[in-house]
């Protein structure tokens, strides 16, 4: 396994290098003040340093740090989440417990590998209980969207991305201790299939797939993108369980959820008259601007490899 | 005070502006949006919507550590000398400026208090409603803004627009729930010319509630 993490560092080192010295010879060319654009890009790439370097550095220290990494994301994304919709003052309880019982519990759920639980936690028992509390508080004051932004929230920031961190839990025959490595694969390919897209995006988009949701979206940037990360996941096959054909078609399944993702996050932005969730990452908006689409991609990626390949 | 409890006073004055700060960034991510005016060493009165305990701790997260050492939020004496333990908190832990609604001794007069702190070339931060309000509209300002005003015509009056605090942690509750704040600074207001107590009040409170990013929200 140390070979292909060796591998993946100085590919990611190599292609953050050409992006930052593309980026630097753009500047140096272009006329000043920088276009907003260009600045942008300078800083999108820069935060990509900073969390390609604490990515590595949580891959190095395993079970371990994926979990707390992506215990620390999903209350990053909660947080955003829970911002943005409405909520009374009598909902304090069951926001608490949000942030205090189910991050924990799911993710020491992942941590124990009790699958069994840790797929129904948050979609059984949360779901019923929740609003069960809610409404023991007697506040029925726009009820039904409260309790349906709490069930968002805690599906999306915690139960989504938890998955992620889950596929360390996954027993592929053939595979054993190599499971980080599904934990990259998913993160480079969906990831860079939104850095791809955004490319593509730049450089051919025309038609708008959809204005009304998103206006930076292209179908130019989603064929070029899909395209290209499909191409990147066959790539990477040599760290994964896949032949790479399949490779790339689990990839193409998972960068197309994540467009989806994309899609639906800013909707929900839109319906709540913001342009980011955050500002956590500077250039990039906030946690779940740049987790949406692992959000969307993690759980179908975790099954398909969950039914197709293990035992 | 001799001069080592003094040094441990300051020390653990410091010490608990510091860790707050911190913990206010940690649990709200708090951020300064300087919409009106910029950070500055000038001698202030900061007003704020108020909500929540939390509110001049997040205020305060958003100056710099100078600053912080050197402004003072004013809160009411009645509740804050209520027992040693809150005496404490406020007066040597967060060396807040407490007031009396019922005075009766003339150095008990809020206006004389607040301006001694201010002739100290300290700054204060006040919240106008006079409690923590528990309802959605901002209350009608007491008259205290007015009074230092024409009093100390040289301070600058900062409105600042504290969000979210209530949701984090409402009157009553003592677990924050993290959620992102903002405070926004707005331009300083001043007292017009002949201007009378209850317009520049009524004034005042308008120019607060227009730094409110997100007005209609909860509509």
């Amino acid at each position: 396994m140390r070979h292909e993490i060796s591998i993946l560092i100085i590919g990611l080192f190599v292609v953050l290098t050409t992006a930052s010295a593309t980026a630097a010879v753009l500047s140096a060319r272009a006329p000043k003040p920088l276009s907003a654009t260009l600045t942008n890009l300078t800083q999108r790439i820069n935060a990509w340093w900073v969390m390609v370097a604490l990515m590595t550095v949580a891959f190095f220290f395993g079970r371990y740090g994926m979990t707390i990494l992506f215990a620390l994301i999903s209350f990053a994304a909660l947080r955003e989440f829970v911002t943005l919709t409405h909520s009374r003052r009598s909902d304090h309880w069951v926001l608490l417990g949000m942030f205090g019982i189910v991050i924990p519990v799911q993710y020491w759920l992942v941590w124990t590998a009790w699958y069994g639980l840790f797929v129904i936690f948050i979609p059984v028992y949360c779901f019923l209980l929740m609003p069960a509390i809610t409404a023991l508080h007697g506040d029925t004051e726009r009820f039904l969207e409260r309790v349906s932004a709490q069930q968002w929230a805690i599906m999306i920031a915690v139960y989504c991305v938890s998955h992620v961190p889950a596929l360390l839990t996954l027993n592929v025959p053939g595979f054993e201790g190599r499971n980080l490595l599904l934990v990259a694969f998913l993160i480079i390919v969906v990831q860079g299939s939104d850095v791809l897209q955004y490319i593509f995006g730049k450089l051919f988009g025309k038609h708008r797939f959809s204005p009304k949701v998103s206006p930076s979206k292209t179908w130019e940037g989603l064929i070029g993108g899909l395209a290209a990360s499909s191409l990147l996941g066959a790539l990477l096959a040599f760290i994964t369980p896949f032949s790479p054909l399949q490779a790339s078609a689990v990839a193409f399944v998972a960068c197309t959820m994540g467009f989806l993702g994309g899609l639906v996050a800013s909707a929900i932005k839109r319906d709540q008259g913001v342009k980011n969730w955050g500002h956590l990452i500077e250039g990039h908006g906030g946690m779940l601007d740049r987790t949406d689409s692992l959000v969307f991609a993690a759980p179908i990626f975790f099954h398909l490899v969950r039914y197709f390949w293990t035992v | 005070m001799n001069k080592l409890s003094l040094r441990t006073f300051t020390l653990l004055q410091t010490a608990t502006s510091v860790g707050l700060a911190a913990l206010a960034r940690a649990v709200t991510g708090v951020r300064p949006i300087w919409s009106g005016c910029q950070p500055s060493d000038r001698q202030r009165i900061y007003f704020a919507n108020h909500t929540s305990h939390g509110d001049f701790i997040l205020l305060s997260a958003c100056l710099s550590e100078r600053e912080r050492a050197t402004t003072h939020a004013v809160a009411a004496a009645e509740y804050w000398r209520k027992s040693r333990l809150r005496r404490f908190i406020a007066e040597d832990m967060l060396s807040s400026v407490l007031i009396s609604r019922q005075w009766t001794s003339p150095e008990e007069n809020p206006i004389s208090v607040m301006l001694s702190v201010l002739d100290r070339g300290h700054s204060l931060i006040i919240f106008p409603e006079g409690t923590r309000n528990m309802s959605d509209e901002l209350l009608p300002f007491r008259s205290g803004l007015y009074n230092l005003s024409m009093a100390r015509p040289e301070v600058e009056l900062i409105p600042c627009w504290i969000e979210n605090m209530s949701r984090v942690l409402p009157k009553g509750q003592f677990l924050p729930v993290p959620l992102l704040c903002r405070v926004v600074f707005g331009a300083p207001v001043a007292v017009a010319p002949g201007e009378e107590r209850r317009a520049f009040l009524e004034r005042a409170r308008a120019e607060l509630l227009a730094l409110n990013p997100r007005p209609h929200r909860d509509e």
